[in-house]
């Protein structure tokens, strides 16, 4: 008798292109990628690191609303998210704001998202994404729609979602990934697994030794990624970015990360439910650090860019924060405004007690 | 014209849709091949191909998210959910996602979903197939919930909810499907959400009704009239949003009303209508405005249900009391 879970591990082992050292141990797998495309994912990162720094200072002075630190997931949001082109529409989770950017939507529009202005949630024409999800792993299902729909309209373009760790325990993970292969859809699906769901542990979420292999059960491909290493991520969305477009199935990444931060900025502890240790060994595998020497052993990066990109940053939020200020208070007639294409009779009554409140 | 069943109707309705417009989608749980449990959806794979009627697999959440991210890349999904007690099942994807997109888009997403699903009691069914949660979808803002009581206004509903931007509860009482046919134009046309109808015009009480209800309403108003008591008989046809106006007037020339509901009688649609009548028009009344409903239990095993759905006795018990106050 065979027993199902026999070598599960390696059968799901993790992929790696670039080790914590800054070494490429994996050089076959070694996506194409010129010097200009390497050095624009490092922009990118450091730009994301500095930002994230930014709003969480932002919000302690009470500038910013809600927000989901970002820094050590670098590598598995702005990788998977390089591999992406244009026409590819992303449903992002809450933590996934970066992935936006980089698609498109202004900055000042994510600080607005943050603040609870409804500007903030609305894309830009021609940016192909949805505001970020609250309830974890609806965006899943939505996700296997839109990749069907894709595949429907024949379109050269995929689906990404993105959850966590949590997001995978979820019925509508299961639902969607099913879905997905189920309809051929044109889909990709990324669990940012940094280990823990607000506070609990992945190992209390389910007995699956990986997530990945959570993608069997659909009949669909899994992979384990190594997600502090961008190179590894970025190659393997391009993979299961071709695959979709050319019929060959959705794909589950999971993507082991860590988040180095809270879980949001309202008030939680992470010392709560995580050791210092664990965090010492996560950093240790930082993404932006392993990179750098990376490229810097190759000659094609300096204090000096850094540098640069650092400051870029700063003066964009200094701007992004400004022009955010900006925004005109959202009112409540407003939104009875975009309930419906056309208010109801007694929406239009409460509309008008809310005018006349809100003009005085 | 033709004589149609309701479900005909529908069917007919869903048609004319696909016909109309490609971007118009039609899919569930056994719709294709099978044609659905109740054949609402027979032939229209074979006419329409696989491509555009097709079979889904069984989670009604799936079937939810599914019709949110098809209507992102532009379709008009008219997906079914089975039997609308599934519906518990897909709470997320109906309230807290595609009735609020617009919204949550600031207005730059639609979400031209229509849910068509069977409901209602008396026929006998296991758990959770029979119970009346047009409540619950009703008090979700950014849905409207359509429930038809005839044929005719099936097909024109049907045909007007698939056309709608925003995302429509459609929901079908499975005692209407087959108990009469009436006359229904081949030919396409549009019902206009919102509109109540009065079905019978009288001038002591006015009955407010939908789905099933009608029948109960019209049936007490025969009984009531053999009594030497004019009852006049609205069919609200779409449940949100409500139209208050013909309810207004109708009381007014009245004075008097009872508001029937197959749905249990805590909050619900009556609830509503009571609370409004006596906002609005409380000085044209002559007697409290009185509600039939279900009790407030769970929806019972089907060997309680006859006596548990309200009936036309109930109503005319209920208008006595209007009338003798």
């Amino acid at each position: 008798m065979k027993r199902s879970l026999e070598n599960i591990e390696n059968q799901f082992e993790m992929f790696q292109i670039l080790n914590e050292k800054g070494e490429i141990v994996n050089e076959d797998a070694m996506p194409e990628l010129s010097d200009d495309d390497l050095k624009e994912i490092m922009r990118r990162m450091v730009y994301t690191r500095i930002l994230d720094q930014r709003s969480i200072a932002l919000n302690r002075q009470g500038r910013l609303g809600f927000y989901a630190p970002t820094a050590g997931q670098e590598a598995s949001q702005l990788g998977s998210h390089y591999a992406l082109e244009k026409e590819d529409f992303i449903l992002p989770g809450y933590r996934d704001v970066p992935q936006l950017i980089w698609h498109g939507l202004p900055l000042y529009q994510a600080f607005l998202f943050s603040r609870g202005h409804f500007h903030g949630n609305q894309m830009p024409e021609g940016v192909n994404a949805v505001s970020p999800q609250i309830i974890i792993g609806a965006q899943i299902t939505q996700a296997a729609g839109v990749g069907i729909g894709m595949k429907k309209r024949g379109k050269d373009a995929i689906a990404i979602t993105y959850t966590g760790d949590g997001g995978a325990s979820q019925g509508d993970f299961y639902e969607g990934i099913n879905f997905a292969g189920a309809f051929n859809a044109q889909a990709v699906f990324v669990v940012q697994n940094n280990r823990y769901a607000i506070s609990v542990p992945v190992e209390k979420q389910s007995a699956a030794q990986t997530i990945a292999q959570k993608a069997v059960a659909a009949g669909i491909e899994g992979i384990q990624v190594d997600g502090m290493d961008v190179l590894a991520v970025y190659a393997a969305t391009k993979d299961a970015r071709e695959r979709a477009i050319n019929g060959e199935g959705p794909t589950l990444i999971e993507t082991l990360t860590y988040r180095y931060g809270p879980h949001t900025m309202a008030g939680d502890d992470p010392t709560r439910y995580r050791t210092e240790e664990t965090d010492n060994e996560w950093e240790a595998k930082d993404p932006i650090v392993r990179f750098r020497t990376f490229l810097e052993t190759k000659g094609l990066w300096s204090e000096e860019e850094e540098n640069e990109v650092i400051e870029q940053a700063k003066e964009d939020v200094k701007a992004a924060i400004k022009k955010a200020d900006e925004q005109p208070k959202q009112k409540v007639t407003e939104l009875m405004d975009i309930m419906y294409e056309e208010l109801p009779a007694s929406l239009k009554e409460q509309r008008e007690e809310y005018e006349a409140k809100e003009s005085k | 014209m033709a004589q149609m069943t309701m479900i005909q109707a529908i069917t007919d309705a869903m048609r004319t849709e696909l016909k109309n417009d490609e971007n118009v989608l039609v899919f569930g749980e056994d719709v294709g091949q099978n044609g659905g449990v109740f054949r609402a959806t027979e032939g229209l794979q074979k006419e329409f191909g696989e491509d555009r009627v097709f079979d889904t697999p069984l989670a009604e959440s799936g079937i939810g998210g599914m019709s949110i991210g098809l209507a992102l890349q532009g379709f008009r999904p008219v997906p079914e959910i089975q039997f609308f007690g599934f519906v518990f099942e897909t709470m997320d994807a109906i309230s807290g996602q595609m009735a609020r997109y617009r919204y949550r888009s600031g207005g730059t997403r639609t979400m031209p979903i229509t849910v068509r699903s069977p409901f209602g009691g008396g026929v006998h069914t296991p758990e959770l197939h029979a119970d009346s949660l047009e409540g619950l979808m009703a008090q979700q803002p950014g849905l409207k919930v359509v429930i038809p009581s005839n044929p005719y206004d099936a097909k024109g509903l049907l045909i007007q909810s698939i056309r709608d931007n925003d995302p429509v509860i459609f929901l079908e009482h499975m005692k209407l499907y087959r108990s009469f046919r009436e006359e229904v134009p081949e030919e396409e046309y549009a019902i206009e959400l919102g509109k109540a109808e009065v079905k019978r015009e009288g001038k002591d009480v006015t009955l407010v009704a939908y789905g099933a209800m009608v029948h109960t309403a019209l049936k007490a108003a025969d009984e009531l009239e053999e009594n030497g008591v004019s009852a006049e008989v609205i069919d609200l046809r779409t449940v949100a949003p409500v139209d208050y106006e013909t309810i207004l007037e109708s009381v007014k020339k009245t004075n008097r009303a009872v508001v029937l509901q197959e749905a249990q009688k805590q909050a619900g649609i009556a609830a509503a209508v009571v609370s409004e009548i006596q906002e609005k028009a409380i000085l044209h009344l002559e007697a409290p405005v009185l509600r039939v409903a279900a009790p407030d239990t769970v929806y019972p095993f089907s060997q309680a249900e006859t006596v548990w759905l309200p009936n036309h006795n109930d109503v005319v018990e209920k208008v006595n009391k209007v009338m003798n106050f």
